[in-house]
Order: C-alpha cells, then sequence, then structure tokens
C-alpha cells in the first residue's frame, strides 16, 4: 500500500466495518462485497476487521451486568418523582398498543368487550358534545353508535402506526370494508366488514386472519 | 415470541407506565452499562450513570420523537453522561483506573498463560485506545450502529464517523506493531 493511499483510504475501505458487523445498506453492502470479491488485498484487511469485531465483542462480554444497586437507585428516584398526568395526545395510540400487546390472548378477548363498550361510551359522549349546539334536543346517549352497529358487521379496529394512509385504503379496498366512523379516541375506527350480520364462527375467522395482518394495531368484533 | 417494541414501551413510558420502564431497563441496560463503562472506566460510576440515563429516559420519554432507534437514544444520553462524569473527574484518577481497570479483564490469571495469544493482545490494546476511538469502535462492533447512528450518537458528520472508525482502526494496528504484531496494515 502506497503512501498516498494510507492518506486516503477508499471508501470501501472505510466501510468494511459495517460491512462486517451489518449494518450497511444492501447497495452499499453490495459494493463492498463486489470489491472484495475482486481485490485480494482487500479481502485480507477485511479479515483483520473481522478479528477486531469478535475481540471487541468478547471484550465488551467480559464487562459484566451492574449489580442490583443501579435498578433499586433508577426506580427509588421513579418512585420519588411526582406523579405523572396521562396525557391525551398522540402517544396515546402507541401507549394502548402496548398495554394491549402485554395482555394474554385470553385476557385481551375479555378485555377487547370492555374496551369497545368504553369506546363507544366515549363515542357517545364526544358525539353529544358535537351536536349538543345544533341539536335542540340535548343530550345524545351513548346508543347513538350502537344503531349504526346494528347494520351488518362491524369491527373496532386501530391501524398499526406505520401503516400509511395509502395502505388503509387499499386495506379497505381488497377487503370490502368501509369505515362507517372514527378515527375516536386512541384511534378506533369503526369499520363495517360486512352488510349484513354475518355468523359468529365466521367472524371470528375473519378477525383473527385480519389480526395477522401487519396494519393492524387491534381489532375487536362487535356483536 | 413477539415483543413489545421500545417505541412502544417508550410511548407507555410517556404515559408514567412503571412496567413499561422495568422491561425497558432489563432489555437494555447491560449493554448501556458497558458503554458507559468503557468510557468511564469505573463501575461504580458505571451503574450511577445508568441510573441517571434511564432516569432521564423516564423524564424525557415524551419527548422521544422515533427520528432513531431507542437504543441509539438511550446510547446518546449515556455518552453524554458519561462524557460529563469524565469532566468531572481528576485526570489522575482517571489514569489510575485505566491501569487496572479494563486491562486487567485480560490480565486475569486465566488468560496470563494466553498472554501471547494474538486475540488477547488485540482485546488489550483495544483497551488501550483513547475515549474518542474506543467509544466508535465499540458503538460500530458491539452495539452494531449504522455511520448515521453513530453521527448521531457522537454527534459528527457521517463522513467524519468512517475517517475516525479508520483511524481508531489504524490506532490499533500500530498498538499492536508496537506488541510484536505486524499486520501488515497500515
Amino acid at each position: 500500500m502506497n503512501a498516498t493511499k494510507e492518506q486516503t483510504p477508499s471508501d470501501i475501505e472505510m466501510l468494511l466495518p459495517w460491512h462486517a458487523a451489518g449494518t450497511l445498506s444492501h447497495s452499499d453492502s453490495e459494493r463492498v462485497a463486489a470489491a472484495l470479491a475482486r481485490d485480494p488485498e482487500l479481502a485480507r484487511r477485511y479479515a483483520m476487521v473481522r478479528d477486531e469485531l469478535g475481540e471487541t465483542i468478547v471484550l465488551n462480554e467480559t464487562l459484566g451486568a451492574p449489580s442490583a444497586r443501579a435498578m433499586n437507585e433508577l426506580f427509588a428516584k421513579i418512585d420519588a418523582e411526582p406523579a405523572r398526568k396521562p396525557s391525551v395526545s398522540l402517544g396515546l395510540a402507541a401507549r394502548m398498543s402496548g398495554f394491549f400487546a402485554n395482555l394474554a390472548p385470553r385476557t385481551l378477548a375479555y378485555a377487547s368487550a370492555a374496551a369497545v363498550l368504553a369506546i363507544l361510551l366515549q363515542a357517545g359522549f364526544i358525539a353529544s358534545v358535537m351536536i349538543k349546539e345544533t341539536s335542540p334536543g340535548g343530550y345524545v346517549t351513548a346508543s347513538a353508535p350502537s344503531d349504526v352497529m346494528k347494520t351488518g358487521s362491524i369491527a373496532m379496529i386501530r391501524f398499526a402506526p406505520q401503516a400509511t394512509l395509502d395502505d388503509v385504503n387499499k386495506f379497505l379496498f381488497v377487503n370490502k370494508f368501509s369505515i362507517v366512523s372514527g378515527p375516536a379516541n386512541g384511534g378506533f375506527y369503526t369499520v363495517r366488514l360486512a352488510d349484513k350480520p354475518l355468523p359468529k364462527a365466521e367472524l371470528a375467522t375473519i378477525a383473527k386472519k385480519l389480526r395477522e395482518d401487519k396494519l393492524i394495531n387491534f381489532l375487536a368484533t362487535v356483536e | 415470541m413477539q415483543t413489545t417494541p421500545d417505541e412502544v414501551l417508550i410511548a407507555r413510558i410517556a404515559g408514567g407506565d412503571r412496567l413499561a420502564m422495568q422491561v425497558l431497563f432489563a432489555r437494555h441496560h447491560v449493554r448501556v452499562y458497558r458503554f458507559v463503562l468503557r468510557l468511564v472506566r469505573n463501575e461504580a460510576t458505571a451503574e450511577d450513570l445508568i441510573s441517571e440515563v434511564f432516569l432521564d429516559v423516564w423524564r424525557q420519554a415524551e419527548k422521544f420523537e422515533g427520528r432513531a432507534a431507542v437504543s441509539t437514544w438511550m446510547l446518546g444520553i449515556a455518552r453524554f453522561k458519561a462524557l460529563s462524569a469524565l469532566r468531572r473527574r481528576p485526570e489522575q484518577e482517571l489514569d489510575d483506573e485505566t491501569a487496572e481497570r479494563i486491562e486487567d479483564q485480560s490480565d486475569n490469571p486465566e488468560t496470563t498463560l494466553a498472554k501471547k495469544d494474538k486475540s488477547s493482545q488485540l482485546r488489550e490494546v483495544l483497551s488501550k485506545l483513547s475515549n474518542e476511538h474506543r467509544e466508535i469502535i465499540d458503538l460500530v462492533y458491539y452495539h452494531e450502529k449504522s455511520v448515521e447512528e453513530v453521527a448521531g450518537i457522537v454527534g459528527i458528520p457521517a463522513a467524519t464517523v468512517k475517517t475516525r472508525m479508520f483511524y481508531a482502526r489504524k490506532k490499533l494496528s500500530e498498538l499492536l506493531k508496537e506488541q510484536g504484531i505486524d499486520r501488515g496494515w497500515p
């Protein structure tokens, strides 16, 4: 290797550590792999990089772990912090998804029913606030949304945070679903899965399949 | 098995969920500790610092915007805490600890016989690198951070990340050469 090359290493050579660690983009990784295949000297240096990577891992793994003191201190400090008000903000959807993710399937099934009820009550309340000024009749009860749900097969769906509008549109179009209302608190949509009430078993099968869709964060059918 | 994504845990922490904090801590505290320990080279200080790092996570969770992975965000906080702690400590204390801390990991009785082994010597010189070089080597090789993620954690441009890593490796070779191992590079 000449002096000039030492001072100005090629871009490929500088990427070797990330190639070894597997953290390069696909295109960069392919570029490095091609260079390694045609340049034996580069391949020799890559072997050094791999040695360094291996020994860095070994070294770090020998450093052990912190004692329980660190955790005890942390949670003592957290407990001493002022109580936090749960804020109804953009983070709510993510927080709720975490809550549901932690539940066991059976618990989730029971919780779903309770969640839907709570959501309907909330929706009813919000609807009552929104139409209060235009409706001389005054108070609208939580039974309003359930009227909608009497037609067809309905589910409460929250889409995954990464789902784009386009994704949701395609999902609805492909499955021939339609949004009845939403989003309500927590990012829930009331979605009509079919125009007619489907048999319970069929609805459960559809729901199970939909829950496996990566676009779906939470789904509960409404009977 | 499906695990709760870090981002979801952070959102729950923002809502004051202590259990989510426990999960996040269990998931990341060892790596954060090791990153900090390699910088401050003192176990007690590193333990104190990880409490502070995770307390910051607790307090700042609501501000997390998801522009970087949660682990990257936490390593950035950890690095800031470690460098602040280093600035507060006398230079002499650092030097003494440098001599007795991490190098001892490879100098214990079990490895003495293997002292001439290339691998153990490589580990030894990895501990002799400057903090600047050590942190970038650790971030790339151990913490598996991309060029862009390292740039975010260290606060330098991506191009500088690549050249700094290159020179860290070059220094490594020079230190090995001083110990009688010539890798034929640089």
